[in-house]
């Protein structure tokens, strides 16, 4: 299944998709690139500097795919949109805050990319599968990362276990928004774009975080649903990030780089 | 032409390049299309790679245009860095990564990315610093024989 051949209701519910995937990993490495230069260790700077690049690089991927399908421009769609415009979900509206939130968001976040990625490499659309295959070799090395921090701050002294703890139970509501139904899922799965419903992955994700926080002896999380505002909710902190990041493209319109 | 954060080695030996096809343009004039297959989606030498492999065969004035598509399929993998290639890695002081195959995700990869072998000494006792180094595509390890602190090429 290519760009050409898909029937117009598909084609916008498929870039509706791309665009929640792409303002994922776009807000989500832009908030993560703030740590360069300030993570708790050297070796942290690198490694959070590195992973943020590639989050912006996948983001730029999902954009030009996005791009190619509504006949737009990456650029355009990464730098030029108002605030209220972008589909991220609402647990990556928050400032980066503490080393415990960023490692209890990072874990939550690359625990759903996971599972979406894994889902995507079946898509029907193969730019989609492709994208996807290619993109979970890298992700891999994210997960380890944060699963490995998770256990650090879990089993390190009160304090931080408190902070990750407290971290965690304040995202996981928002974070489930990550797997919010899509406006014309329904056209997806048929199609084969989406190859399972964004409720049976939410599932999928709930079960492998659940096991993941009991692995390190954190308590069991409460049962909750996203909210139907989950990918359309801004807030301040938001609106901060969307001027730091949209600043250079805006100081020079149309310039290239 | 050598890949530009790594000079050592050529863009052929690290397996970047994909399919290679003449194609016939409309107007009469040929075409020369040249893969490239990125080692990392956000790798930031990718546009200076698709640049210097058009000017290079450009200039050689064989055919009226060359075109460098990006594909993902088949996806580069550190597999496909050539006996050759790795060889100019070690020479160079960069450990090359260990043949992955099929294993990219859970324990069997995190076995894979701990072993490297010393690029200086050629000890196998190893310890991974820092799965995350200078580049997207490099990681970081110490010896333990030589004590010396050394690059390898992930596997991914």
């Amino acid at each position: 299944m290519t760009a050409e051949t898909l029937a117009p209701a598909t084609r916008d519910a498929a870039a509706e998709l791309l665009l929640t995937l792409a303002d994922d990993e776009f807000v989500i490495g832009f908030w993560d690139s703030e740590w360069t230069g300030i993570a708790p260790m050297l070796e942290e700077d690198v490694a959070m500097s590195s992973i943020s690049q590639d989050e912006i690089g996948h983001a730029r991927a999902w954009y030009e795919l996005l791009a190619n399908l509504t006949d737009d421009d990456a650029d355009r769609l990464a730098f030029g949109r108002a605030a209220d415009e972008y589909r991220h979900a609402a647990f990556l509206n928050h400032a980066r805050t503490d080393w415990a939130f960023t490692v209890a968001r990072r874990y939550l976040y690359e625990q759903a990319d996971a599972v979406r990625l894994e889902a995507l490499v079946r898509s029907s659309y193969v730019p989609i599968a492709e994208l996807a295959a290619k993109m979970r070799r890298e992700e891999t090395y994210h997960l380890m990362h944060f699963d490995v921090w998770l256990r650090r701050l879990a089993e390190a002294g009160e304090d931080a276990r408190a902070r990750l703890l407290s971290a965690v139970e304040r995202l996981w509501p928002d974070a489930q928004s990550i797997f919010q139904p899509l406006v014309g899922e329904e056209a997806l799965l048929a199609a084969g774009i989406l190859p399972a419903p964004l409720a049976e992955l939410r599932g999928t994700w709930q079960e492998r975080v659940r096991a993941g926080l009991a692995a390190v002896g954190l308590p069991a999380l409460a049962e909750v649903a996203p909210s139907d505002d989950g990918r359309t909710r801004r807030t301040d902190d938001f609106a901060w990030l969307h001027g730091q990041f949209t600043m250079v493209a805006r100081s020079e319109v149309g310039a290239t780089w | 032409m050598a890949d530009p954060e790594i000079p050592a080695i050529s863009v052929v030996e690290l397996g970047v390049i994909g399919q290679v096809a003449f194609e016939p343009r409309a107007d009469g004039g040929e075409r020369l299309s040249v893969e490239l297959l990125p080692t990392f989606v956000g790798c930031p030498a990718i546009d200076v790679m698709r640049q210097q492999i058009g000017e290079r065969l450009s200039a050689l004035e064989i055919v009226d245009e060359v075109v460098v598509p990006l594909r993902f399929t088949p996806p580069w993998t550190s597999d496909r860095i050539t006996p050759e290639g790795r060889e100019k890695l070690r020479a160079s002081g960069f450990a090359p990564p260990l043949l992955i195959g099929s294993a990219f995700d859970g324990a069997e990869l995190q076995l894979h990315i701990a072993q490297a072998t010393c690029p200086y000494c050629g000890s196998r006792n190893t310890t991974l610093d820092n799965p995350f180094g200078p580049t997207l595509c490099r990681a970081i390890h110490h010896c333990e024989a030589c004590h010396q602190p050394f690059e390898q090429f992930k596997a991914v």
